[in-house]
C-alpha cells in the first residue's frame, strides 16, 4: 500500500494573532500542538469555544498559515504545495454550509470538478452519483436552488460537494450544528458510512460530545490552544487524565442517568 | 405639421439631432464610466487601503455642480490640446464631445463604485469562505461567485448612474455639445417655455425609458430569467437605434454656425443659415456657447461663423480699455483679428447691442432729457435701476465720472423686472441693452451719449480662419452687412421675446430678411 501511514501531521504548531510578538493585544490561538491523523481515520476534535479547533482545521488546507511548526499533508510540507491545488484535493464542509445561492444543486456539487477542468458530461454524471451517495434523488434535486432545500438537504449537498473531486481527506467544521436532532443523527450516520465506503480520512469539529463519541475513531480535546488529551472514545470514557475531559466524557452518561431518574419518578 | 403650435413643430424638427447627440454622449459616458468604475470597485474590495480614497474621490466629484464640472474640462482640454499640438503637431477639439463625455464619465462613477463595493462586501461570509475552500483562485471567486451574487446590487447602481448621466447631459449645451439641453438653454433665453418644457420632458422620458429597461435586465439577472435580460437588452438597443439612425441618415452639414446664449444670437444664426441654404449651402448649429468658448471655437475652426460684438472683443481679447469711436474700433478690430487669430471680419451688421441708459419716453420729454448730459443735470433727484452686473462694470464707472452722475437712489434687480420698474415709474432710468426688444415694446428712449463714454458694441459677422477665403460663404453673407439698424433688430428681438404672438427665432429671422429686402 503506497498510501503513507499519516494523512495529516501537525508538528509543534504555534498560531498567534496580533500585530507583533510584543503587541499587548496578541492572542495565542494554538500553543505547540503536535498531532498525527493516520489515513482512513475518523478524528473528531472537541473543545470549548475559542479553544482553537477551527484555526487548527484551517491550517490543513492553508486557509490560514501557522506562526510556527509544520503541517504535513500525505507526508509533504503543505508550504510546498500550491494552496489552490491543495484545497482542490481536500474536501471541506463548512459551519455555515456556504452553498452558492446562484448555482443549482448539481452545479454546487460539481464545482471542484469544474475547477479541475472536467468536461460537462463527466460533471453531470458525477453530480448524480454524489446525490445518490448522500441519499438525494438526482432527478428531484439536481436542478433545484439551495433556497429551495431544507437545512438537512443543504448539508447533504454540502457533503456531496466536499467529496466530489474524490479527495483523500475531508475536513468538517461543525457540519451538522444547525440541524434538528433527528436529521443530525441520520446525517452523522450516513456520513460515517460514506467515510468507510470511500476510505476517507476525516477530521471533524463538533460541540456535541455524544456525536463525537458515536462517530469518532479517535477524539482529540483542545483547551486554550493546547491539545490536552487524545484517544479512542472508549479510552477517554474509561480513563480520562484531566478533570475537564473526565467531566466532558461523563456528560452523556450523567444526562442519561438524570433522564432515567426523571422517568422513574413518574 | 398643420395645426401644431409653431414652437412645438420647431422643437419636433430638432428632436432627431438633439436626441441623437444626447444619447451618444450619455451612452459613451456610461460605458466609459463602467469600464473605469467596475475594475476600480473590485480593486477596492481586494485592497482595503484603496477603498476610502476611491469612494471619497467619487463623492467629491458628486459635490461639484454639474455645470461647473463640465466647464472645468474645457480649459483643461484646451491646454492639453495645445500641448499635443506642440508635441505631435496635432491637437484635438476641446469643445463639445470631449469635455461633456469626460465630465459625465466622472459623474457616472459614484453609484457604480459604491454599489459594486457594497454588493461584493455584502456577500454571505460563509459563501466567500466556501469559494476559497472548494479551491477557487481569487479571480475564479470573483467571476464565478462574487460578481454574479453582487450583480443585482451593481445593476441598481448602473440604473442610478444612467438616470444621473441622462439628466446631467442636458448641461453639456454651454460647452458646445448639442443635447436635449439645447431646448432648455435656448428656451430660457427667449422665454420660450414650450421649448424649456419640451427639453425637460424629453430628457425625463429618455431617463425613464432607459431606467425601466435596465430594471427589466436587473430583475432578470436577480431571478435568473434569461428572457427578461434579453428583452431589456433588445429594448436598450432599440432606443439606441431609434436615437441614432435619423441622425446618421442626414447628410453632414458643410458649415457650422455658433450662437451665444440669447435671443438675438438665435435669430441672427437662423438668418445666416437661411442665407446659406438659399445659396445651396448647408449649415448646422452649435447653440448656447459661452462668450470665450465661442471665440476660441471660431479661431480653431470648430465653428465657421458667428456674430460677436466689437466691445466684447475689444475688452476681453484685445485687452483694451480706452474708448474710441465705432469706426475706429471696427478698423482696429478687423486688423487685430486677422493678424492675431486669422479670423476674418466680414463686416458690421449695422446695429449695436451696447450698454445704454433708457427712460420712459414721456418722462424724458417732461424732464426735457434727450442725452446723458441732460440727465446729469437732473440726476440728483432721480432713481436708477440696473441689472446685477451693471454697477460693477467699468462702463458704469466711466459713465459716472464722464458725466458726473449722482443719483438719488440706485437699485439692483433682475433684468426681467428692471423694464417693469421703469415703466411703472419705480425708477426713472435703467441700464438696458440697446437692441433689446423690450426697448421697442415699452417704447423707451435710449439716451444719447455725446461724450462717447460707453464703448461701442457693433454686431460683427466673423468667419473662421479656414473660411476667410471661402467665396461661396462670403457671397451668401455679404448681403447682411450694414443692413440691420437698431430699430429693426429690436423689433425682431421683440417678436421672439414677447409673450403674445410669440414667434420662434427662425420665424423672426424670416421676418427680418423680408424687412432687409424691403429696405434695399
Amino acid at each position: 500500500m503506497d498510501t503513507p501511514a499519516a494523512a495529516i501531521e501537525f508538528s509543534n504548531i504555534i498560531k498567534r494573532f496580533g500585530a507583533s510578538p510584543a503587541d499587548a493585544g496578541e492572542v495565542i490561538a494554538l500553543d505547540g500542538i503536535s498531532l498525527t491523523v493516520p489515513a482512513r481515520e475518523f478524528l473528531v476534535i472537541v473543545g470549548p469555544s475559542g479553544s482553537g479547533k477551527t484555526t487548527l482545521l484551517r491550517l490543513i488546507n492553508r486557509l490560514s498559515e501557522p506562526s510556527g511548526g509544520t503541517v504535513r499533508f500525505a507526508g509533504e510540507d503543505v508550504r510546498k504545495i500550491d494552496p489552490i491545488e491543495l484545497r482542490r484535493r481536500i474536501g471541506y464542509v463548512f459551519q455555515g454550509i456556504g452553498l452558492f445561492p446562484h448555482m443549482t444543486v448539481a452545479e454546487n456539487v460539481a464545482i471542484t470538478p469544474r475547477l479541475l477542468g472536467w468536461d460537462r458530461d463527466r460533471r453531470a454524471t458525477r453530480a448524480d452519483e454524489l446525490l445518490n451517495l448522500v441519499r438525494l434523488s438526482p432527478a428531484d434535486y439536481r436542478n433545484r436552488f439551495p433556497r429551495e432545500l431544507s437545512g438537512g438537504e443543504r448539508q447533504r449537498v454540502g457533503v456531496a460537494r466536499a467529496i466530489a473531486a474524490k479527495p483523500m481527506v475531508v475536513l468538517m467544521d461543525e457540519p451538522f450544528g444547525a440541524l434538528d436532532p433527528l436529521t443530525r443523527d441520520a446525517l452523522g450516520q450516513d456520513y460515517r458510512r460514506l467515510h468507510e465506503e470511500l476510505g476517507l480520512t476525516t477530521v471533524m469539529i463538533t460541540h456535541d460530545i455524544l456525536e463525537a463519541l458515536m462517530l469518532a475513531d479517535r477524539i482529540a480535546v483542545l483547551q486554550q490552544g493546547r491539545l490536552i488529551e487524545q484517544g479512542t472514545p472508549k479510552k477517554l470514557m474509561a480513563a480520562a487524565e484531566t478533570d475537564y475531559v473526565r467531566e466532558l466524557m461523563q456528560m452523556p452518561r450523567t444526562q442519561a442517568t438524570r433522564l432515567q431518574k426523571l422517568m422513574d419518578e413518574q | 405639421m398643420n395645426g401644431l403650435d409653431p414652437r412645438v413643430a420647431d422643437a419636433l424638427a430638432r428632436l432627431p439631432d438633439y436626441l441623437g447627440q444626447h444619447v451618444v454622449i450619455s451612452v459613451t459616458a456610461l460605458l466609459l464610466g463602467l469600464a473605469l468604475s467596475l475594475p476600480l470597485a473590485v480593486l477596492a474590495t481586494r485592497r482595503e487601503r484603496l477603498r476610502w480614497p476611491l469612494l471619497a474621490f467619487a463623492s467629491l466629484i458628486q459635490t461639484i455642480p454639474g455645470l461647473a464640472l463640465l466647464a472645468l474640462f474645457y480649459p483643461l482640454l484646451l491646454g492639453l490640446s495645445a500641448l499635443t499640438e506642440s508635441l505631435f503637431g496635432k491637437g484635438f477639439s476641446a469643445l463639445g464631445f470631449l469635455p461633456s463625455v469626460l465630465a459625465l464619465t466622472l459623474y457616472s462613477m459614484l453609484p457604480v463604485l459604491r454599489n459594486t463595493v457594497t454588493g461584493i462586501e455584502g456577500i454571505d461570509p460563509a459563501v466567500k469562505a466556501a469559494s476559497l475552500g472548494v479551491g477557487m483562485t481569487s479571480r475564479q471567486s470573483l467571476w464565478m461567485v462574487e460578481l454574479p451574487l453582487a450583480l443585482p446590487v451593481i445593476m441598481a447602481g448602473i440604473r442610478t448612474s444612467a438616470v444621473w448621466v441622462i439628466g446631467t447631459a442636458t448641461l453639456s449645451t454651454p460647452v458646445g455639445q448639442t443635447s436635449l439641453g439645447n431646448y432648455i438653454f435656448a428656451g430660457l433665453q427667449t422665454q420660450n417655455w414650450v421649448s424649456v418644457l419640451f427639453g425637460c420632458v424629453a430628457a425625463a422620458l429618455l431617463a425613464l425609458v432607459v431606467d425601466q429597461l435596465l430594471a427589466l435586465v436587473e430583475t432578470g439577472v436577480a431571478a435568473r430569467k434569461r428572457l427578461r435580460i434579453v428583452a431589456g437588452a433588445i429594448g436598450l438597443l432599440l432606443v439606441l437605434a431609434a436615437a441614432l439612425v435619423p441622425g446618421l441618415s442626414r447628410p453632414a452639414a458643410t458649415y457650422t454656425i455658433g450662437t451665444k446664449t440669447f435671443t438675438e444670437q438665435y435669430i441672427l444664426a437662423s438668418l445666416i443659415q437661411d442665407r446659406l441654404r438659399a445659396n445651396g449651402l448647408s449649415a448646422a448649429r452649435r447653440d448656447g456657447l459661452g462668450s470665450t468658448v465661442i471665440f476660441n471655437a471660431l479661431a480653431s475652426g470648430e465653428i465657421d461663423a458667428y456674430v460677436d460684438y466689437s466691445g466684447t472683443i475689444w475688452a476681453n481679447h484685445m485687452r483694451r480699455t480706452e474708448i474710441r469711436s465705432r469706426d475706429e474700433v471696427l478698423n482696429e478690430l478687423r486688423l487685430w483679428l486677422k493678424r492675431e487669430r486669422g479670423i476674418e471680419m466680414l463686416g458690421a451688421l449695422g446695429f449695436e447691442n451696447a450698454y445704454a441708459l433708457a427712460m420712459r419716453r414721456d418722462r424724458a420729454e417732461t424732464l426735457g432729457i434727450r442725452t446723458i448730459e441732460d440727465l446729469a443735470a437732473r440726476s440728483s433727484q432721480l432713481a436708477i435701476g440696473g441689472d446685477y452686473e451693471f454697477f460693477d462694470r467699468p462702463e458704469w464707472a466711466t459713465l459716472r465720472t464722464a458725466y458726473g452722475l449722482t443719483f438719488r437712489q440706485r437699485r439692483q434687480m433682475d433684468s426681467t423686472f428692471m423694464y417693469g420698474a421703469v415703466v411703472n415709474g419705480e425708477v426713472d432710468v435703467i441700464s438696458a441693452f440697446s437692441s433689446d426688444g423690450r426697448v421697442a415694446r415699452f417704447d423707451l428712449l435710449v439716451l444719447e451719449d455725446p461724450k462717447r463714454a460707453l464703448p461701442p458694441y457693433d454686431a460683427v459677422l466673423l468667419l473662421s480662419p479656414g473660411r476667410a477665403d471661402d467665396q461661396a460663404l462670403r457671397r451668401s453673407l455679404k448681403p447682411l452687412v450694414g443692413t440691420i439698424d437698431v430699430a429693426l433688430m429690436r423689433e425682431a428681438n421683440l417678436r421672439a421675446d414677447r409673450d403674445q404672438d410669440k414667434e420662434t427665432p427662425a420665424q423672426a429671422a424670416r421676418w427680418l430678411w423680408e424687412k432687409i429686402k424691403e429696405n434695399e
